[in-house]
């Protein structure tokens, strides 16, 4: 049975994640994170929830439990936030390499220095390489959703990678949206337990992430990649079944949004969307031909998709809550390395929106739309990055000029 | 070597891999120094301090020799000995 209720998006989240039966869970308080865990363990303490919570001195410890207790045929969670996403770097980097399928909540907030506990995504974008798959959300319903998805998805046989469900802080953390729950039994069978192949047995020892020499180093990271590969299918697949059962679809890999006949198609992730879907609204009214891209899966990154629909777009334009320094931001990189060398690409212009929780609004997002659209005009692609909203004044009075 | 899910492999094998040929350095104990305090077989990283009836003695196939119990031995009854000698 299904219910509706209006509540925190943590809140949303731990009964998500309830409701996938995890037996184990360990964490470390960090914003904005922290309502999530603080939920989870109540429920456990008052015995509404049969799992392991293991209390930990460090983030890096958390990942290390979750991802001991996966390799020991658990099904395990962590959550965590911008340094203590990254303090878990290294764990991460081995539980993928060990193919151990935990589900954790990144909860994006950008990282210091400054510090600052408001959102951006440079967090997470400094984890897309060790092979974790990263889906992002637009809303809390689409937060709990995901995650009933990503332990299905992380658990397949042929996938076995930790699932990062990846979601704004505040912004949908603390705020209260109305959120549909799908009843136990559907959750039961749409998610059978965890019955890995392999599980850490004293009876029948085993070593996970053995030695590796140059002779095969690079076919165990080539088959990480495969799995990847295989991934967008499944998640594709494993997103349908259980929109299903939701009635709610929220979309693929990607979601396209009015991109049929646009001109200029914005690419975007995480709780933005929701404001660009208004504003695109707006300026369709104005008869502005605009589209939007949600990218909900953005490791492994769905190129094909994105592709097939900008193919009729002039210009496309990035959105970027992550900048990596002295070059670029990362969705603009990703999705400029699979258009080079394609024939008709559009122009992509890439912008840097909405770091350290500076507000990507409906006038900004205009300003995005006219930018691009000046760009592909003028048919010369910018060689930086636009930053939206960017104060230079203060910058230039900064370095004392 | 077989690609496996996750580098996963037949585990607990560590007895077949003689690691006693990386010592450049042996302790040896002298028997009638030691005060039988076992610190040596509690702290040496590797298990190869082992007890027989009354007596300490090192497994020198797995030694590697890194000298932590010579180092922390109260009765100073380990000395390092150059394998070269």
């Amino acid at each position: 049975m299904s219910v509706t209720q209006v509540l925190e998006g943590s809140e949303a989240v731990a009964l998500a994640v309830k409701a996938c039966r995890p037996q184990v869970i360990s964490a470390y308080p960090i914003s904005p994170q922290t309502h999530i865990v603080e939920a989870l363990a109540r429920m456990i303490a008052d015995g509404d929830l049969d799992c392991q919570y293991v209390r930990v001195e460090s983030e890096f410890s958390a990942a290390s439990v979750v991802s001991g207790a996966s390799a020991a045929g658990s099904r395990s969670y962590s959550a965590s936030s911008s340094q203590g996403l990254l303090l878990m770097t290294e764990v991460l980097y081995a539980s993928a390499g060990m193919r151990l399928p935990f589900v954790m909540t990144a909860v994006n907030r950008a990282v210091s220095a400054p510090i600052t506990i408001q959102v951006d995504h440079q967090d997470t974008i400094s984890l897309r390489d060790p092979g974790l798959i990263q889906l992002y959300v637009e809303s809390s319903q689409e937060a709990y959703d995901s995650h009933i998805a990503a332990f299905k998805i992380a658990e397949d046989p042929h996938i076995m990678l930790p699932v990062l469900v990846c979601m704004d802080g505040w912004i949908l953390t603390h705020s209260y949206e109305r959120v549909s729950f799908i009843g136990q039994e559907d959750v039961n069978a749409f998610l059978p337990p965890f019955r890995p192949a392999n599980f850490l047995d004293v009876k029948n020892p085993k070593t996970w992430g053995s030695y590796a020499e140059e002779d095969v180093l690079m076919e165990f990271k080539y088959s990480i990649h495969s799995a990847m590969q295989y991934a967008k299918r499944r998640i594709n697949e494993i997103f349908s079944e259980l929109a299903e059962i939701t009635g709610r679809d929220h979309g693929g890999l990607i979601e396209a949004y009015q991109t049929e006949d646009a001109e200029v198609v914005l690419i975007a992730m995480g709780s933005m969307v929701g404001t660009i879907k208004e504003t695109i609204d707006k300026l369709r009214v104005q008869g502005q031909k605009v589209g939007l891209i949600k990218i909900r899966c953005y490791r492994p990154f769905p190129y094909e998709e994105i592709l097939e629909s900008i193919k009729g777009a002039k210009v496309v334009a990035v959105l970027d809550a992550n900048f990596s320094m002295g070059s670029e931001g990362a969705l603009g990189m990703d999705l400029k390395a699979k258009l080079c060398n394609r024939p008709g690409a559009p122009i992509v212009v890439d912008f840097i929106a909405g770091l350290g929780g500076r507000e990507v609004n409906e006038a900004r997002i205009v300003e995005v739309v006219k930018k691009a659209r000046q760009v592909g005009e003028s048919g010369l692609p910018l060689d930086e990055p636009y930053w939206v909203g960017l104060n230079l004044k203060l910058v230039e009075e900064g370095a004392g000029k | 070597m077989k690609i496996t899910m996750g580098a996963v492999v037949l585990g607990g094998t560590s007895l077949d891999y003689k690691t006693g040929s990386w010592r450049d350095q042996r302790p040896v104990i002298d028997q009638d120094l030691c005060k039988k305090c076992g610190i040596c077989e509690s702290i040496c990283p590797d298990g190869c301090v082992y007890q027989e009836e009354d007596v300490y003695l090192i497994d020198y196939d797995y030694c590697k020799g890194c000298g932590l119990c010579a180092y922390e031995c109260p009765a100073d009854a380990i000395q390092m000995i150059s394998e070269g000698k």
